[in-house]
């Protein structure tokens, strides 16, 4: 980064060198990192004249670049004869189910976890917290016959319920309420008549609320882009989400790019929009498991 | 619903996710092994043939492949990835910095798009005519040397280079990723230690080797874990982009693809299963073999 020159003039003028080329790769970096999301966007708005015509700005006969050119016929077409609208209601229902239960499950096993002492308790813990080691994979031909035994392949039942208790989620909690949850507290409100359940309410789940906030998301998150899931339960055409609909387009598009990006705009505007709104507690209950090394 | 004691509490808030983990876990994996005993036909017609789909596996050239293809994927993680996302960390953790938070927030983007639409976008990214990457390259070409070499620059990506096509559409989606652990971990840098190694003349490189790199060991330990689970089982992203086949000479087949095709467009969740298990034991092998790695700086 911050390379070594032969006799610098001066320290001062050395610093600001380094830092503009610094700011400099940073800049290319990001520009990398932003360009496909632009080209995505924009040629989501394009005729397919205009998308092999053009990279970025559609151009009209002149050459020169003509706003006027760019178009929500890809979008219409999306909602109208797909009905990637369903796609999306399907996914924003998924997922926001997906999170709530999968919070409450891991935080209410985090909870007796940390703050209790029962029969079975260190056999229990081993038993929940050395799951996370199974590769998903590993379980999916058994997971398809198990569904398939209980009828509930193609079913959101069986979409569901196999990922209500994932075992991070667990030990995320586990960790946030032994640091987060002062057991005298709890203590205290039992003393004052709490009951066990308003105890976890009301008085855990509010102390640990940035950890709530940030697994909601990340399991939001994980539904939301999950593809091989639904791929492998779902069977129904009106019932799938946005991951596998929009993987379909593939198939049904084959030579209009457009539709394609404008499928592929409506499944990453929303998670899009939900991160910069909640960045920071994304980012600080991401990296929570990581820091405590 | 009647008042819980203190008793009887932990064990109601521990049964949604006992059950769940016993019913779609622990019996989907003893399920497993029984399974890869057996020859099925879709998930009710079965056949026992004991360990003949291990022995069948071994002989199997395509399975071979698809170990191949997914060794060399998670390697380039490892080793071009990985090192890149520290790179990115170290650039961004000095706290002068303006704009960090700026920057940090942008090379995360492209992590929350899942593998799927990552795909999708990458089949056109990388189009022979129209994709981006073909148009830049074609720029960046002309610019630097002005065209004057007249190289054929349409690169068939997809049909015949479809491995660095896999490592640079993880390599967009998880540099920054991964960048965000590091920079986590470089929290744990004693600053003290970093000014007294100057101090005693330390060079940029001994400082690296002998006061950053023992401090985010164990996260170290923890993201090349994580990088290496989730490259191994690599399945999205090859999976639409080509087509929902391994490409052309299976060149992208990974191993989870071929435990798809032979589970679940095949029907034989026998043999899938089996696929799963060499793949389930190598890689908690793995997790086990780097577990010592990860706690061993605990006591400080």
């Amino acid at each position: 980064m911050s390379e070594r020159r032969q006799e610098p003039s001066s320290h001062s003028k050395r610093v600001a060198v380094g830092r503009a080329g610094l700011h400099f790769m940073l800049l290319v970096l990001a520009g990398v990192t932003l360009v496909p999301f632009v080209w995505l966007l924009l040629a989501s708005l394009k005729t397919p004249e205009d998308f092999a015509g053009s990279l970025f700005f559609p151009r009209n006969a002149e050459g020169a670049i003509d706003l006027g050119r760019f178009t929500f016929t890809n979008y219409e077409r999306l909602f109208t004869e797909v009905g990637l609208g369903n796609a999306l209601l399907n996914s924003v229902f998924l997922a926001s189910a997906a999170a709530v239960l999968a919070t409450v499950c891991c935080a209410a096993a985090g909870y007796a976890l940390a703050h209790f002492r029962f029969k079975g308790r260190i056999p229990l813990s081993l038993v929940l917290i050395a799951t996370v080691v199974i590769p998903p994979t590993l379980l999916l031909a058994p997971l398809y016959k198990l569904l398939f035994d209980l009828s509930l392949l193609d079913t959101y039942t069986g979409l569901l319920l196999p990922g209500l208790a994932p075992a991070f989620g667990i030990i995320l909690f586990r960790q946030a309420m032994l640091q987060g949850v002062p057991t005298a507290l709890l203590e205290a409100g039992r003393i004052d008549g709490c009951s066990e359940w308003g105890l976890f309410v009301d008085v855990a789940m509010p102390l640990v609320r940035p950890m709530v906030g940030a697994f909601m998301m990340i399991t939001f998150l994980a539904m939301w882009n999950n593809f091989i899931t639904p791929q492998i339960v779902l069977q129904s055409q009106e019932k799938y989400p946005l991951a596998v609909a929009v993987a379909q387009l593939r198939g049904l598009y084959q030579q209009e790019y457009g539709m394609m990006m404008a499928g592929t705009v409506v499944a990453v505007a929303p998670v899009a929009a939900l991160f910069l709104w909640f960045q920071r507690d994304f980012i600080a209950g991401l990296t929570s498991g990581a820091v405590k090394g | 619903m009647s008042r819980l004691t203190p008793r009887i509490a932990p064990y109601a808030f521990l049964a949604p996710a006992i059950v769940v983990t016993l019913v779609f876990t622990l019996y989907p994996l003893a399920q497993s092994m029984v399974l890869s005993g057996e020859q099925t036909y879709g998930p009710a017609a079965t056949r026992w043939v004991g360990l003949d789909n291990f022995a069948r596996l071994l002989d199997d050239p395509l399975f071979w492949t698809a170990v191949r293809n997914t060794t060399v994927y998670s390697l380039a993680s490892l080793f071009i990835q990985l090192p890149l996302a520290f790179g990115l960390a170290m650039l961004l953790d000095r706290p002068s910095l303006r704009g960090r938070n700026v920057y940090r927030a942008i090379f995360f983007v492209p992590q929350l798009m899942g593998l799927a639409f990552a795909a999708v976008l990458g089949a056109l990214a990388f189009e022979k005519r129209a994709g981006l990457v073909n148009i830049a390259l074609h720029w960046l070409v002309a610019k630097c040397t002005g065209n004057a070499l007249g190289w054929d620059l349409d690169f068939p990506w997809l049909q015949s280079h479809i491995m660095p096509t896999l490592i640079v559409i993880s390599l967009w989606m998880y540099v920054g990723y991964n960048m965000v652990f590091f920079l986590a971990a470089l929290q744990n840098v004693d600053r003290s230690l970093t000014e007294a190694a100057m101090i005693d003349g330390a060079g940029p490189l001994t400082r690296l080797r002998h006061v950053t790199l023992p401090a985010v060991r164990p996260v170290a330990v923890f993201v090349v874990l994580l990088s290496l689970t989730g490259s191994f089982q690599l399945f999205e992203l090859p999976y639409i982009l080509l087509d929902e086949s391994g490409g052309p000479r299976n060149g992208g087949l990974t191993i989870v693809m071929y435990l798809y095709q032979r589970g679940f467009q095949q029907g034989d969740l026998g043999y899938a299963s089996a696929i799963g298990w060499v793949l389930g034991v190598g890689l908690i092998g793995l997790a086990l073999a780097m577990t010592p790695l990860l706690w061993r700086r605990t006591g400080e």
